[in-house]
């Protein structure tokens, strides 16, 4: 990695802290700048606006969980244990680095007019959205899956995961988030299976 | 420059004709007729020139079969006598042997009432071993039906001597290299996903919706065209891969899909195509969702 881009790196991580926890429009580049300790101009030398980088972080994150799932997706193992490595692999992310996926809930899906440019479609989030695409058509293609529409059983997954994030976020779950790694994947692959 | 005629003999194993059909429609026959001598066809020559030749012992250079093959007397026989018999004793004394088809090829619609009785020359389906286990002098050329220059193309190549570079189904590379995609006129519709909404149309592409299995099948169709002018998908109809050993497929007109998500081309990945596929669709492209030729602008 050269110097450049280990640098913008460590821009758009201390931006998408800022971002998912105070929220996109009460974030400044001046916040940034003075969390990375560099002047605001140097800042711009990187991202020419916040919006830009804003559109930025969700491909990076995008990026980062897309990379946990290929893994998934390339690891021997049926359908049922990869559903099961999904989940768990999704609420660890949200447990120890909770920032990539509030990003996504509280400041992505909350504020589409800044990414409505640029993020069109699955445009910026297509790395994570393809290795879904991959895992559904190889657990339809091994008939362990049932086969329907893509985002019928994409919603399913990603919603009742992200949901569930959501109330762990707010503080209304009694338990540890990963103590429900197993309930919630046998209810996803019991949903999703081929009956 | 070869001036000697080379000598072909056409047999039929299970067959609908399709093949010699469209070898007669070659258009430079008279051009094929110069270099060319049939000995036996079916459907041009009686029955007492081919058992008088199937009982001397001359060599002649191109045996072509049309159809799947058995070696079961009960499935197939001809002129009274088991088929394979007779495929035996000219396979032996030919120089080369074309398979004409995909039934000849791999066993095409026939193989499917009894994949382990009726099967290609040297496949079954994508397996090897069909009615011989091994042969080094067999060429592939396979469709439903044969496009009569792959035909002619590939008997001139080896009339005149020249080497045929075969594939893994030992179909001619020449041909067979190319995908039906290559020359598609709906190209532009499939790289930004534009779906065509129904048979016979200009616009849109045949591959999300209604089968179309151009991207990954194997021919020049839309290179060479049939007859000169057209092929399936300048048609508005979907090729429906009948290169491949897996023809004829269920459900021809529908695009068979896992989750919404169809077969990707040949030699292209998931994460490459999904990937792709994903970011064009993301888009809307107004050019695309009009008529081609609009009559009222």
């Amino acid at each position: 990695m050269d110097k450049k881009t280990g640098k913008s790196e460590k821009i758009l991580d201390a931006a998408l802290m800022l971002f998912s926890t105070q929220g996109f429009y009460a974030t400044t580049i001046p916040d940034i700048a003075k969390a990375m300790g560099m002047s605001v101009g140097n800042i711009y030398n990187y991202f020419s606006s916040k919006e830009m980088l804003a559109k930025e972080i969700i491909k990076y994150s995008s990026d980062i969980l897309g990379a946990e799932i290929r893994r998934v997706n390339e690891s021997e193992g049926n359908t049922k244990e990869k559903i099961r490595q999904i989940v768990a692999l999704y609420f660890e992310m949200a447990s120890s680095k909770p920032q990539h996926i509030n990003y996504f809930l509280r400041v992505y899906l909350a504020n589409k007019e800044v990414f409505k440019d640029g993020c069109e479609g699955m445009l910026c989030v297509s790395a994570f959205v393809t290795e879904l695409m991959i895992f559904f058509e190889e657990g339809v293609a091994c008939k362990e899956l049932r086969n329907q529409d893509f985002f019928s059983a994409f919603g399913l997954f990603m919603g009742y995961l992200g949901g569930f994030v959501f109330l762990n976020g707010e503080g209304v779950l009694e338990k540890d988030l990963n103590s429900y790694v197993d309930d919630i994947s046998l209810n996803i692959y019991n949903a999703l299976k081929n009956q | 420059m070869k001036t000697e005629k080379s000598t072909i003999i056409w047999l039929q194993g299970l067959t609908c004709n399709g093949n010699s059909h469209s070898f007669f429609n070659y258009p430079q026959m008279p051009s094929f007729a110069a270099s060319f001598e049939i000995l036996y066809h079916p459907l041009l020559c009686g029955h007492e020139n081919f058992l008088s030749f199937l009982n001397s012992d001359s060599s002649f250079d191109f045996l072509i079969l049309e159809g799947a093959l058995s070696h079961d007397e009960r499935i197939l026989e001809r002129f009274g006598l088991p088929f394979y018999e007779i495929l035996d004793n000219l396979a032996s004394r030919a120089k080369h042997i074309i398979c004409a088809g995909s039934c000849a090829s791999f066993g095409g619609v026939f193989r499917l009432r009894d994949p382990l009785k009726i099967t290609g020359a040297l496949f079954s389906g994508k397996e090897k071993g069909g009615y011989w286990l091994e042969k080094d002098n067999v060429v592939n050329i396979s469709g439903c039906p044969i496009h009569p220059k792959w035909l002619v193309e590939t008997l001139l190549a080896l009339h005149l001597g020249e080497k045929v570079l075969l594939d893994a189904f030992l179909r001619p590379k020449e041909v067979f290299s190319y995908l039906v995609h290559h020359g598609c006129l709906r190209n532009e519709y499939f790289e930004w996903k534009v779906d065509s909404h129904q048979l016979g149309e200009r616009e849109g592409c045949l591959f999300y919706e209604h089968g179309c299995l151009g991207p990954m099948s194997h021919a020049n169709c839309n290179k060479i065209l049939w007859n000169g002018v057209s092929s399936k998908t300048r048609a508005g109809s979907p090729c429906l891969g009948c290169t491949e050993f897996d023809f004829p497929r269920v459900a021809l007109y529908e695009t068979q899909k896992n989750m919404s998500l169809p077969q990707t081309p040949f030699g292209i990945s998931k994460r490459a195509y999904y990937s792709l596929a994903g970011v064009a669709k993301s888009f809307k492209i107004e050019r695309l969702e009009k008529k081609l030729i609009d009559e009222n602008n």
